[in-house]
């Protein structure tokens, strides 16, 4: 059977179904219609300012390298400039192949990259060690917990090194929806209420981020990358089990089979979704310690790694409640104790 | 599997081992004395008496805990036959029952609605559920309503229309509705007459038979005209998926329950929602992108439409304790099959849903009750960054505030609806900058498309622009919306006409400026 013709050029065969709306597209009417939708996104909800510079938080996988590509399309027109900033976690065998293809990105492009190493900004702490570590406490699993932190906090560091005004991760519609199915099974009210939007403003002296991504689903970032033959890396981490979040993610695929716009429903959902005051989080301070936004008196980054270094990383994640005295502090300590508890399923 | 015990009337169908039970010596957890019968946590096992109390209670606490049943209001109780729905009406008949201060005090009514055409019910199988149904509501001595789905081809318009009421719903207006009746009871038995409510079960029943209507309109069964069987049935087919199916069910029931309940003055509608239930609608609904009306889908109290509030007072029994009670107390229900029964569990989102916290719940006991605890830290007012008001247009079909956005906006809802992916690539390009023409295909603004397109009997735009997000996405699984209920169609056009009226008259009218400023101040 020879493929229809393109729902857009009407001139050349249609080389896909879009899986969001089921339009028969060419190629390159979808790539521009995929970059016109992030352009959209962009301007529509005013998240780059003209004369931003814009650190990309790059790994090296499908989704920072489309976001990256489709950015640096639109940044003359959006006057922005670009930077690439990729962390490493200091993983051996895992993260050198995937900083090997920023590399290949970053000069395919020509824009500038900046490496942060965990290492450097840490005080030595590797994931390697985090994981030795941690290794020892039969919470192998909690792995991802530090790293999520750490990356956070080193991709801040990062754009902060590189001047930049802005920061863009490449979170897709996909992890938005995977996300809001998550928080509501470990019952996080906290996170339901503060997640939804594009990012965040940038309170507390910490930068702007955002996700322009946010609405092109998994499928459709895929298709972009095949039909610009981008050159991407996708092998998991080593330290990635993450069962809790795969179960959101088998139940998000088969969602979609059934009703192909699951991911952005949820996504609506996720904007609109309303909680009582009491749950609202209470203004962020700063850390004690560094200075870096916090909702309690040490951030996270340096408490996990106040844990680390006194060899007890489990007290850093779990056990909170016993140091603190205040309620805050009380019912703080008992979500992150979901958090860990779901890490560890 | 947690049951102890000779209830079981038929030899014990149990092919695997015994789980591990209480050891001969345990005693109940609550009074120690009695044996267990049943382990409705891990741990925590009940002997019948206490588990009877604890499950009576759950009931009576939900009710008192939230004080907006008023004494002699009256109540209808949303009866499908199932286990849920049909242990709240054993609450309810229980609660009556009681000779004590503590007894129920709301005038209960049963309503059944016959799905079975829907369902794939042959018309004699229809008959015999039926027979089954009348049977049981027969032996509880309510007045009861029995409905078909097919009367929604007869419903009014004004189903689908918010009525306002002044909600006494205060502290201060309970009690004093409490007194005033205790008031009215106490001279009524001074008087030597007979109030309903103080009657003895025989009579009590017997008055109850007199003051309904068996052959009413609406309580006869088996009345629906073979058209309108057909017409409902071809409704259904022409919708292609099977979650739509179930929306559209779901959204003609309750229409159809709430015009019972404003027919016959009911002023609350009880829903046997379960906790285990709840669960798995929320996260169903969240899904379904209805996140805004969480609170409303799924809270204890629903005043979505204004005079008539539903109440969910089964929202704190599991699943399980539900099914250990109907079981160890005889509690009769039906066995209907629904319209997802036998389909394939990746059939529609409902199906999964259902499928996926059940077995979360087999690994992590806790899953149901998390979810379920997340649903009562929702708002129902909508989240501050999208507020149009309270007073802001209400869905057509849901009769949520609508939770759209504009069309060009940075939401899941503005991309779907922006132009631009309709767009051709060249004026794409050129225009993608610039905001986009508010007449877009779907959203549209109030403008050019609505007038031009409705006019011209194409209604199907008309319909669209009035729904909320989750509503579009159903109907968009409609290839026509034709062979829709008359009632929605009406009301539709008479939205789209007033709308039209206020649009012509906005140029002459003048905004008062200074009192904005002031709300918003305060």
């Amino acid at each position: 059977m020879p493929a229809p013709t393109c729902a857009s050029c009407h001139a050349a065969r249609a080389a896909l179904r879009r899986p969001r709306s089921g339009q028969a597209l060419c190629g390159p009417c979808f790539c521009s219609a995929f970059e016109a939708e992030v352009l959209h996104t962009v301007v529509a909800g005013r998240l780059l300012p003209p004369g931003a510079v814009v650190a990309v938080g790059a790994s090296g996988g499908k989704d920072s390298t489309v976001l990256a590509h489709v950015l640096r399309e639109l940044a003359p027109r959006l006057d922005i400039t670009l930077r690439l900033v990729a962390v490493d976690e200091g993983i051996s065998g895992y993260r050198d192949a995937a900083l090997a293809a920023v590399r290949r990105q970053a000069a395919r492009w020509e824009l500038p990259l900046t490496v942060v190493a965990y290492e450097d900004l840490f005080g030595g702490w590797t994931m390697d060690a985090v994981a030795r570590s941690t290794a020892g406490t039969g919470r192998s699993r909690s792995c991802c917990t530090f790293c999520g932190v750490l990356r956070r906090r080193a991709l801040e560091e990062g754009a902060r090194l590189v001047g930049a005004t802005h920061i863009v991760t490449g979170h897709n519609a996909d992890d938005v929806a995977e996300t809001v199915l998550m928080n509501f099974l470990r019952g996080d009210a906290a996170r339901l209420a503060r997640g939804g939007g594009l990012g965040s403003p940038g309170e507390g002296g910490a930068l702007p981020r955002c996700r322009p991504l946010q609405f092109a689903s998994q499928k459709e970032v895929v298709l972009y990358a095949h039909f610009r033959r981008l050159d991407y890396f996708s092998e998991e981490c080593v330290y990635a089990p993450e069962a809790f979040r795969g179960h959101a993610r088998d139940l998000l695929k088969l969602l979609e089979a059934a009703r192909p716009t699951a991911a952005l429903d949820l996504v609506h959902s996720a904007e609109r979704l309303a909680l009582a005051p009491a749950v609202q989080p209470p203004r962020p301070g700063a850390c004690s310690r560094c200075g870096a936004l916090a909702s309690r008196a040490l951030c996270q980054a340096c408490a996990l790694l106040d844990g680390l270094d006194r060899g007890r990383p489990r007290l850093a994640i779990g056990e909170r409640e016993h140091r603190g005295g205040a309620d805050v502090q009380g019912t703080r300590g008992r979500a992150q104790a979901a958090v860990q508890a779901a890490a560890a399923f | 599997m947690c049951q102890v015990g000779e209830d079981y009337v038929d030899p014990p169908p149990r092919e695997c081992p015994p789980a591990p039970r209480p050891g001969r010596g345990q005693k109940c957890v609550k009074c120690k004395e009695g044996k267990p019968v049943v382990a409705v946590r891990a741990g925590d096992a009940f002997c019948r008496d206490c588990f009877k109390a604890f499950y009576i209670h759950k009931f009576r606490a939900m009710l008192g805990k939230n004080r907006l049943i008023f004494p002699g209001e009256k109540v209808l109780l949303a009866w499908s036959g199932g286990p849920s729905s049909s242990s709240m009406v054993w609450q309810v008949l229980e609660g009556l029952s009681q000779h004590s201060a503590k007894r129920l005090r709301f005038v209960p009514g049963v309503v059944y609605v016959d799905e079975g055409a829907v369902c794939g019910q042959s018309l004699e199988d229809r008959a015999k559920t039926l027979a089954e149904v009348q049977q049981i509501l027969c032996s509880i001595s309510f007045p009861w309503h029995v409905v078909s789905l097919e009367e929604v081809f007869s419903l009014p318009p004004s189903v689908l229309r918010y009525c306002p009421q002044d909600l006494a719903g205060t502290e201060g207006a309970y009690k004093a509705a409490v007194d005033s009746f205790l008031q009215q009871q106490h001279a009524l038995r001074a008087e030597g007459a007979k109030d309903v409510c103080g009657l003895a079960p025989g009579e009590e029943e017997r008055c109850w038979r007199q003051s309904q209507d068996p052959h009413g309109p609406l309580s006869l069964a088996g009345s629906p005209t073979a058209a309108q069987t057909e017409a409902l049935c071809r409704l259904f087919e022409s919708v292609r998926t099977l979650t739509a199916k179930e929306e559209l069910l779901q959204m003609l029931r309750s229409h159809l329950i709430l015009h019972v309940a404003r027919a016959h003055s009911y002023s609350k509608v009880m829903t046997g929602d379960s906790c285990t239930r709840l669960a798995i609608k929320l996260m169903t609904n969240l899904a379904l992108g209805r996140g805004a009306f969480l609170a409303w889908d799924t809270g204890f109290s629903d005043e979505r439409y204004g005079d008539v509030v539903v109440v969910r007072p089964m929202r704190d029994h599991t699943l399980k304790e539900v099914a250990f009670y109907n079981r160890l107390f005889a509690v009769p229900s039906v066995f209907t099959p629904a319209v997802d029964t036998k389909a394939p569990e990746k059939a529609s989102i409902h199906r999964l849903m259902e499928a996926f916290v059940h077995r979360l719940q087999a690994q992590f006991p806790s899953t149901v009750s998390t979810v379920y605890r997340t649903s009562e830290k929702l708002a129902k007012a909508p989240r501050e960054s999208c507020a149009e008001g309270p007073q802001g247009p209400r869905c057509l079909l849901c009769l949520c505030t609508l939770d759209i956005d504009a069309a060009d906006s940075a939401t899941a809802f503005g991309v779907q609806t922006s132009a631009l992916s309709q767009m051709p690539p060249s004026t794409l390009q050129a225009e993608a900058g610039i905001p986009t023409t508010p007449c877009s295909a779907v959203g549209g603004g109030p403008g050019c498309c609505g007038k031009a397109c409705g006019r011209e009997g194409d209604s199907q735009p008309q319909v669209i622009k009035q729904l909320c997000y989750s509503c579009r996405a159903n109907m968009k699984d409609l290839p026509s919306l034709d062979p829709l209920p008359p009632y929605i169609l009406a009301e539709a056009q008479l939205r789209s006409q007033r709308a039209w009226v206020m649009q012509d008259i906005q140029e002459y009218l003048i905004k008062d400026s200074a009192d904005e400023a002031e709300t918003t101040e305060s």
